[in-house]
């Protein structure tokens, strides 16, 4: 468990902003799952949750996450059962359980960029943007692979398109980290493949995507040398959950299922 | 820290540390149903109610249930005598540590989950843990629970 000396509900991100510059050790509180298990020492913990950022809005081209929603939110909302092919709600299901699912905040787990993520896999797979305070607008792709430079993840905007999507992961047992995630979507620019707790956190396998996109029929024979290239150009590796060669054989397999499924 | 809270629906006020967990400030003031299994988010014990919805107390800070209302079980006494009968008779429990938190998400269950199938049960409960048994007991207790006529 973490220490904490001070606690602030802020009544603006101006004020959350500020709060969050003037000590090193000062931290925004998402949902403070992860947090807990760790034992840091934050001198102030700045609570975002009276900003109206728990809501899922719509508009003409975007469906927009605030930061403080919930996992479980997410999971029931009736517009992320309708948009992306259900692929976002689908990927928090097997997140522990629906109490967890009510506290863990998406602004969390996308900020800290977890290798484990199940949902920053399905958002990759989309055109998904983050806003963030003082950063502005970038798209998830350009965050995850930034440093971390102390910013408030304000909302996520994921832009609205007529796709087919899979969600699919491995997991050891029913609610632990997925040892392999893998979210594949089909829309008007192609096929998008996002890859994720090899451990290392989500990417996009481009060579493969490339390969797809130029394509105009999906064979058996290409979907076997797409997902080779998936292989050849992510990095796969070992930990406590998995080996590397598990985890890419895992991989052709959850792939090799999506592009079937996509391709029909 | 000042902290203004509805337990059960008594107005409770209190001074207390910024990084106290709302796990720790319930268990402090007596409401002993609450309990900790796993330390790591994981297992469903210490399930309450913060505005009626089910969450890990070991994992919420205590200052952000500021201003809200807390249901715990001895705040559901009724309800969770009816339902822990029920898993009793059905021979549901060996230990019976993690039925308060069990108890707890399925009573919000029964409010969330209208005629729902095994599967969907079982999708709801899968963060409470038992080590003792194969939840299967549990689980004819729980359809028998669920397919009761009326708010629970």
């Amino acid at each position: 468990m973490f220490t904490m000396t001070n606690y602030v509900t802020v009544g603006s991100l101006e004020e959350a902003y500020a709060l969050l510059g003037k000590n090193k050790s000062n931290k925004i509180l998402g949902g403070t799952l992860w947090m807990r298990m760790g034992s840091q020492t934050i001198h102030t913990g700045i609570d975002l949750s009276q900003l109206g950022l728990d809501q899922i809005v719509e508009n003409e081209e975007a469906i927009e996450i605030g930061a403080m929603c919930s996992l479980r939110m997410i999971e029931t909302h009736p517009l992320m059962n309708e948009y992306f092919s259900g692929i976002v709600a689908e990927s928090v299901k097997d997140i522990v359980g629906v109490q967890f699912r009510n506290c863990a905040t998406i602004g969390g787990s996308i900020y800290s960029r977890f290798g484990f993520s199940d949902i920053l896999t399905a958002l990759l797979a989309l055109d998904t943007y983050v806003e963030l305070y003082h950063g502005g607008i970038l798209s998830l792709e350009d965050f995850i692979k930034t440093s971390y430079e102390k910013d408030i993840l304000v909302k996520i905007i994921i832009k609205k398109e007529q796709i087919k999507g899979t969600y699919q992961t491995e997991r050891l047992s029913h609610t632990d980290f997925p040892v392999l995630a893998v979210a594949v979507t089909k829309g008007q620019k192609g096929y998008k493949i996002s890859v994720g707790a090899r451990p290392s956190k989500a990417a996009l396998a481009y060579e493969a995507m490339h390969y797809l996109n130029t394509r105009d029929e999906l064979g058996e024979e290409m979907i076997e040398s797409a997902v080779h290239k998936v292989i050849e150009e992510l990095n796969f590796g070992s930990n406590m959950r998995a080996s590397e060669t598990y985890r890419k054989h895992l991989a052709k397999v959850l792939i090799k299922r999506s592009l079937k499924t996509l391709s029909y | 820290m000042k902290i203004k809270v509805w337990v059960n629906g008594k107005l409770v006020q209190d001074d207390i540390a910024p990084d106290m967990t709302l796990f720790n400030y319930l268990r402090d003031k007596g409401y002993k149903s609450v309990k900790c299994g796993c330390d790591t988010s994981n297992c469903g014990l210490c399930t309450v109610w913060v505005e009626e919805k089910a969450v890990l107390s070991c994992s919420v800070l205590a200052m952000r249930v500021d201003g809200k209302h807390v249901t715990t079980l001895e705040g559901l006494q009724d309800e969770a005598e009816a339902f822990g009968m029920m898993l009793a008779s059905e021979g549901a429990e060996q230990c019976g540590y993690c039925s308060p938190g069990l108890i707890m998400n399925v009573l919000r269950m029964k409010r969330e989950l209208k005629n729902p199938t095994d599967e969907e049960i079982k999708a709801y409960l899968s963060g409470n843990l038992c080590r003792c048994t194969g939840y299967m007991g549990q689980l004819r207790a729980i359809k028998k629970y669920m397919s009761q006529n009326g708010e629970a």
